[in-house]
């Protein structure tokens, strides 16, 4: 067997449309693409000559797994824009509404979409028959996390209660108090799946990575911080341009990522975790250590623990808004029109979510620029394959195939937001 | 133990999308199990690792067609299914994406990638219906969930889904929910937009903005005239039309008259 191709046409389990392409030589895997058909929808474009109110729900429709991601990083942008910052309950609300976003988003992957590749199923609904137990558990988290966006956003797929200065209306403190039983129910579920998780077989693959994060003076971070990085990069959010690019190549219709001066680096899940393990809350800490974890996380395969930490972490820090919570005064701050550029980076689920945008002075969109956390992790998705599948190809092709997936799907790729994703195509020559 | 009675077989199809409306599936944690033993879920590749084979029963179809190969695609999924519903603005209206229909795709590739050559594209984003016959369309951006459980319910005793064609008006007053237009002067589509979503933007203190798309019988012409004297200037009439049901005929004809 001088080499082979593995092929997944259209891989499963993941949001939207991608395959996967893998060329062996004499024992050795040569190359690893993705490519994502997803079809482009063009956002950037048709964002331009729309009022800069317009932002948040518009960019929402990238992504129906995340939202609000894509809401945060507009309000956020174009209140650097204007010059505008939110008071202290928005800002705690906005975080909540995020919690509510990890919760439902991680546990969606770690239950319905990651899990079953660990246990050897198809997907959830098999693993159900005999696991039943867990799905049920899984999707009850990840129902109290969707209550928090039904509460707050109005809904819980593209929420209508997100402006720029904040919300359409504040929730009352009563209102809030009912998800708290709930919360607290999930936290202790949430420790639970952490354990589950860890019961794992995990393959036994680090990389060093170049993690990339936000960091915060004192949280972990959700809407606010500076981009850091494992190898000493510290900037404000407005230099991201000046210290990433981004390249397009024939087979997808997502942009690849790249640190100017070359290098893939990686967003998301453990990226955050490595970077911000001091700034988890001790119950999180507590979790991450009994689990086996240390500070930082190289193995992907982990990364399932790593989200159900993250999954433990938001239950527990949308436990203590919800404690602090007073009303404000107002729902939104006012955002008076003008010309400006402004940036925003948040932490989607997935990682690392950047916007730029350039208003005219009436407050229209002159131009804008999105870059999704799939995008910026597609190199390093194509390095571990190459890295990693090396070590299963004497195993059997479908077997072969299955841990290409999984690989893959260490990343909760999402595709619909990265074609602004997975076939596998397996070549051995 | 009595045999097992064949469970019809269902199909989850995605077209272009943001995966939002199949994900209400499985955003029905309460139900997702109990339909899950009522259907046999035969293809949901946001799910579970199948692969298309045979006939479905029932086919939910997510997203508009914008590429040739999708829109090949669409007929074969027809072909292999008894009834097909489009779930969703895309499916059933082309989706925000159809603001390509209002403008030139090239210039748009050209904004977005570096190399538009790479990107293979059709003019428009259109609607599910455009390709193929469809038994129901259900509307919103995205759906709501409860909607979708009668569809599912509905098709499994072989009836029609109750899903109302009046607008959020009537929801608001089914709901006493404060009028924004008249108590607030609110500018707010819900005269003419579609129900279904249980007047959610005025319950916010907010103008609806359209995502269910056109109700029965709108009377766009009208409602603009109202929202100019709230204030409205053309360019911001026409984009009022203009989001996730743009091409939906009477928001298209609405945005057409305006712009300035």
């Amino acid at each position: 067997m001088a080499g082979r191709t593995i092929k997944v046409d259209y891989l499963a389990r993941v949001e939207g449309e991608g395959g996967l392409k893998v060329v062996v030589r004499d024992g050795k895997v040569q190359s690893a693409e993705l490519s994502i058909f997803e079809p482009p929808r063009f956002f950037e474009a048709f964002l331009r000559g729309r009022a800069f109110t317009e932002a948040p729900d518009i960019t929402a429709r990238i992504c129906g797994i995340c939202p609000v991601a894509y809401q945060m990083s507009a309000v956020h942008a174009m209140e650097n824009a204007l010059g505008i910052s939110v008071t202290q309950p928005l800002r705690d609300l906005r975080r909540l509404l995020y919690c509510g976003e990890w919760i439902e988003s991680h546990m969606l992957h770690v239950t319905m979409l990651h899990a079953p590749d660990f246990l050897g199923y198809a997907g959830a609904i098999d693993m159900a028959r005999d696991h039943g137990e867990a799905v049920r558990r899984g999707l009850a988290v990840k129902k109290a996390g969707n209550e928090i966006l039904a509460l707050l956003g109005g809904r819980e797929i593209h929420p209508i209660n997100v402006r720029v200065g904040g919300f359409y209306r504040a929730p009352r403190k009563r209102e809030l108090e009912p998800l708290a039983e709930r919360l607290k129910w999930a936290r202790d579920a949430a420790r639970e799946i952490v354990r589950w998780t860890a019961r794992f077989d995990f393959p036994d693959r680090e990389r060093d990575y170049t993690f990339v994060a936000l960091r915060h003076e004192r949280d972990y971070p959700f809407n606010e911080g500076r981009i850091v990085s494992s190898r000493g990069l510290d900037i404000p959010a407005a230099e991201y341009d000046e210290h990433f690019e981004e390249t397009h190549v024939e087979r997808s219709t997502a942009l690849h990522s790249h640190l100017r001066g070359g290098g893939s680096y990686l967003v998301g899940p453990l990226a955050r975790y490595s970077l911000n393990f001091d700034r988890l809350s001790p119950l999180a800490q507590e979790a991450a250590r009994e689990a086996g974890l240390a500070s930082r996380c190289t193995n992907p395969y982990r990364s399932i623990i790593v989200r159900a930490i993250e999954v433990l972490y938001a239950c527990d820090e949308a436990l203590r808004i919800i404690g602090v919570y007073e009303e404000p005064e107002l729902p939104s701050v006012a955002a008076v029109p003008g010309a400006g550029i402004g940036v925003g980076a948040t932490e989607a689920p997935r990682g690392l979510l950047y916007h730029r945008y350039r208003l005219d002075a009436d407050g229209t969109i002159a131009e804008a620029r999105i870059v999704p956390p799939t995008s910026q992790n597609q190199p390093s998705i194509e390095e571990d394959l190459t890295s990693f599948v090396g070590g299963f190809l004497d195993r059997p092709e479908d077997e072969l195939r299955r841990r290409c997936e999984q690989t893959v799907r260490n990343y909760d790729p999402c595709i619909s937001c990265a074609a602004h994703f997975l076939r596998l195509d397996l070549d051995r020559g | 133990m009595a045999a097992e009675k064949p469970r019809p077989r269902l199909a989850v199809w995605k077209f272009a999308s943001c995966d939002g409306c199949q994900l209400s599936l499985l955003d029905c944690e309460d139900e997702l199990l109990a339909v899950a033993d009522a259907v046999d879920i035969a293809y949901f590749q946001e799910a579970t690792r199948g692969t298309i084979s045979g006939r479905y029963d029932l086919s939910l179809v997510e997203g508009s067609i914008t590429t040739a190969h999708d829109a090949e695609r669409i007929q074969e999924v027809r072909r292999r299914s008894r009834k097909l519903v489009t779930i969703g603005a895309c499916a059933t209206a082309g989706g925000i994406q159809a603001l390509r229909n209002f403008a030139d795709v090239q210039e748009y590739a050209s904004v977005v990638y570096a190399r538009p050559d790479y990107i293979r594209t059709l003019a428009t984003s259109t609607p599910i219906a455009d390709h193929v016959p469809v038994d129901f369309a259900l509307r919103g951006c995205p759906i709501n969930k409860r909607q979708l459980v009668e569809v599912l319910a509905a098709f499994l005793v072989g009836r029609r889904p109750v899903t109302p064609p009046h607008g959020v008006c009537i929801e608001c007053k089914l709901k006493g929910a404060v009028c924004v237009m008249v108590a607030h002067g609110t500018p707010c589509l819900g005269p003419v937009t579609h129900a279904g979503c249980g007047a959610l933007c005025p319950s916010y203190d907010r103008g609806c903005y359209g995502c269910y798309g056109p109700k029965e019988t709108p009377n766009a012409l009208s409602l603009s005239a109202w929202l100019a004297a709230l204030g409205m200037d053309e360019r911001a009439l026409q984009r009022v039309y203009r989001s996730f049901n743009a091409d939906a005929e009477p928001f298209r004809k609405e945005s057409e008259r305006h712009g300035g």
